[in-house]
């Protein structure tokens, strides 16, 4: 738009300028504008900031809060003469099992691990477990829990007589430590947090090596004339514009399906677990390997794109062979810069749930894989199966998985700053 | 680039003249071959990627029940009963999409606007890494949020009645916030990479900041904005624990945004989480969307590419 203070020149020239009162006004209308957008411009930041101050209070909402919880039995009915159930003896507790399970199940638990050899806090959890059997009747989140909480004792009352309400972190060290069940009370996220570590093991096995060459190959080999080593730089750059559920797709009929000899291990002569069919381990790394690929041989080139020409031009002065300047002299460079990247890249991998489950994650597993051919599942993909049960307890249960998914990755990333940050020191003493 | 531009006998990356290595060594060019191939994985995947869509889409066409008229002309995909229009599925995809860049672009452009014409340079360095935050939170956390926060904050809003509990406005919400760091970093390189002469020829003549950042320095960074819009659009089309969260799960060939629908990659999803056996239709219909969704946004890709390198203004 034209601004209504630039007059044409004709007009200036027969003396027709605005007056000064006129011109002064438009000064301020505009400097008004100004005004009036510099604040729009910081609001749309700020709102920015505020969607991730509602993404964080809503999942730590979730994660702590008040529980009314229901018991088959009532634990101080359990009392044996007046000394409460959590202190007593294991051979008391044993019998509190005996008297109260069919024999059929106590048969069961005896072969799974003889009774002598139990331990008293297993014995004590059997019993809360089978006996106690305590579940979960209404959750409340935690600003309900602090700001409201005589309505929520008095709401469990009203709906729930018989319950007993306290305030339950779902986030504890048994939710890391034990095996996913379908109990909300007892499941937790170990084998899903292994089944994370073990996928990414494999993505980084993979990708990193491979990219890192890939890197080399183009920023040091790589006439960038040529049609060939054109196509490949394009192309890295359009993989890396692939929605990433087409990997999932691509790791499902190429992995999983074709390759299913290797992936399920069934080539190691029953190494593997048998009922997989190359849903594995190795065909979730593979997929998200190269998914994370295009990225970390980008992040890589810039990193040895970075690298001065002097260091190359001195090695080959000293009459270095080509390998020997990238590998003596280029690659220390540029390292720190490449394995910010790969850090990132993997904390992208880590987080990646959709391919992971057209790869086919199994839906429940509570053993722990014991290699890469074993099944899997990965903390996304509890998180994910937990959000999409109805009940409030489940959604609480994600909600802290979450939790424990962004301390991870706000670890891995750190460790990337840091990183960055040494490396740039490093130079600035260099 | 380094070495680009030397002509023939130097090698790139300021490597010795050529004619210098008279006797080539076998383990250097070894080394050379294996990172060549490195390399060439990528292609590899692509190829892999056409090859595998392709064939299973080539599978899904061939059976008698599908025809390529009323796959995109029907307007219903009902697997079961053999319908396979994918309408329904695509204009769930591109309601979700367009609501996200509603609120993404807008967005993106103020706080990209905001960072390189406004913000100091403290201001910056505290505000980036908090927007790269937002962009390195996996999208199933998204996923969550918008099923436990964005819905019932919509139902609060609108009513009850009218927002349901699965809905394309919420997912699309969402997106958009997903999408925002994108789009504000993608433009503020583009913006910061005007040269300052432009600027102080803009307040020489007299005009506010808001002009200059307006109609000055956007202009000029236009080539870049447009092409971080485009991969916005892209990323959006492509996402998928968002919408296969709190979308719906069910296609539903609708235009309200407050009602159930299920986007082609939501479709994936289900069909691919349950028990699905190979060589059944559904399993060969899904790469079929698969095929059409990578081909979206590979177009879009391609055009953003396009418009950086066409419509770049040079500075010098």
């Amino acid at each position: 738009m034209a601004l209504r203070s630039q007059q044409p020149v004709a007009q200036r020239a027969a003396g027709l300028m605005p007056s000064r009162a006129i011109s002064h006004k438009q000064v301020k209308v505009r400097q008004r504008r100004g005004h009036i957008w510099a604040v729009i411009f910081q609001l749309a930041l700020f709102s920015g900031i505020i969607a991730l101050g509602a993404l964080l209070y809503n999942i730590v909402n979730q994660s702590f809060g008040y529980v009314a919880i229901i018991n088959e039995i009532d634990p101080a009915e359990l009392a044996v003469d007046g000394v409460p159930l959590n202190e007593l003896p294991k051979d008391t507790l044993t019998r509190i099992l005996e008297t109260n399970i069919s024999k059929g199940l106590m048969r069961r638990y005896e072969n799974d691990m003889p009774f002598t050899e139990r331990s008293r806090e297993n014995v004590h959890e059997l019993i809360l477990e089978r006996v106690v059997e305590p579940q979960v009747a209404a959750t409340w989140s935690l600003a309900d829990s602090i700001f409201a909480r005589t309505r929520v004792f008095e709401e469990a009352k009203e709906k729930y007589p018989d319950s007993h309400v306290y305030f339950r972190s779902w986030l504890t060290t048994n939710f890391v430590s034990k095996a996913q069940s379908s109990e909300p009370l007892r499941a937790g996220v170990r084998t899903a947090i292994f089944g994370s570590l073990w996928v990414v093991a494999i993505t980084i096995l993979f990708s990193f090596p491979i990219g890192v060459g890939a890197a080399i190959y183009l920023e040091e080999y790589a006439h960038k004339e040529r049609f060939l080593n054109r196509l490949i730089q394009t192309n890295i750059n359009n993989l890396a514009g692939v929605p990433s559920i087409i990997y999932g797709m691509l790791g499902l009929a190429i992995f999983v399906r074709m390759l299913e000899v290797f992936t399920s291990g069934s080539f190691l002569d029953g190494g593997g677990d048998t009922t997989a069919n190359g849903r594995t381990i190795i065909s979730a790394g593979l997929t998200l390997g190269l998914l994370i690929l295009p990225l970390i041989i980008i992040n890589g080139q810039e990193a040895i794109r970075a690298v001065p020409h002097s260091l190359r031009q001195a090695g080959f002065g000293l009459g270095a062979t080509h390998w020997q300047v990238i590998w003596h002299h280029v690659l220390p460079g540029a390292m720190p810069g490449v394995l910010t990247g790969t850090i990132l890249a993997v904390s992208r991998a880590i987080g990646e749930t959709a391919p992971l489950i057209v790869v086919g994650a199994s839906t429940f597993i509570a053993v722990d894989p014991n290699g890469p051919f074993s099944k899997f599942t990965v903390l996304p993909i509890q998180i994910y199966q937990w959000t999409s049960r109805p009940q409030d307890e489940f959604r609480n249960l994600a909600a802290a998985a979450i939790l424990v998914l962004l301390i991870l990755l706000l670890s891995l990333n750190a460790s990337a700053v840091l990183l960055r940050n040494r490396f740039n020191r490093n130079q600035a003493n260099a | 680039m380094a070495g680009a531009g030397q002509g023939d006998t130097t090698v790139p990356g300021g490597g010795p003249p050529l004619d210098l290595r008279r006797k080539p060594r076998l383990a250097e060019t070894i080394i050379q071959g294996f990172l060549f191939l490195c390399g060439a994985i990528s292609i590899l995947t692509t190829l892999g990627i056409v090859l595998v869509l392709g064939r299973e889409s080539l599978l899904f066409f061939a059976n008698e029940e599908v025809d390529l008229l009323k796959f995109f002309g029907g307007t219903e995909w009902q697997p079961a009963i053999g319908r396979f229009g994918i309408w329904p599925l695509v204009t769930a995809t591109f309601m979700a999409s367009l609501i996200a860049m509603a609120v993404a672009l807008p967005m993106g452009l103020c706080i990209a606007i905001y960072l390189s014409e406004y913000a100091g340079h403290r201001a910056r360095s505290i505000l980036k890494p908090i927007l790269e935050v937002l962009a390195g939170i996996p999208t199933v956390v998204y996923g969550y949020f918008a099923l436990t926060f964005m819905t019932p904050l919509l139902r609060v809003i609108f009513g009850r009645d009218l927002v349901e509990i699965y809905n394309t406005a919420s997912a699309g919400i969402v997106i958009g916030i997903l999408v925002i760091p994108l789009v504000s970093s993608m433009s503020e390189d583009a913006l910061s990479a005007v040269p300052n002469s432009l600027r102080q020829a803009s307040y020489g003549l007299g005009a506010t900041r808001l002009e200059t950042a307006v109609r000055i320095v956007v202009p000029a960074a236009l080539s870049g904005v447009a092409a971080a819009f485009i991969v916005a659009i892209s990323r959006a089309i492509g996402e998928t624990m968002i919408v296969a969260i709190a979308a719906g799960a069910g296609p539903n060939f609708t235009f309200s945004p407050f009602r159930a629908a299920e986007t082609m990659t939501g479709h994936i999803v289900r069909i691919s989480g349950g028990d699905l056996s190979y060589d059944s239709i559904d399993y060969n219909s899904i790469f079929a969307i698969g095929l059409l969704l990578f081909l979206i946004t590979l177009s879009l890709n391609i055009l953003s590419q396009w418009i950086v390198r066409r419509f770049r203004e040079e500075y010098e």
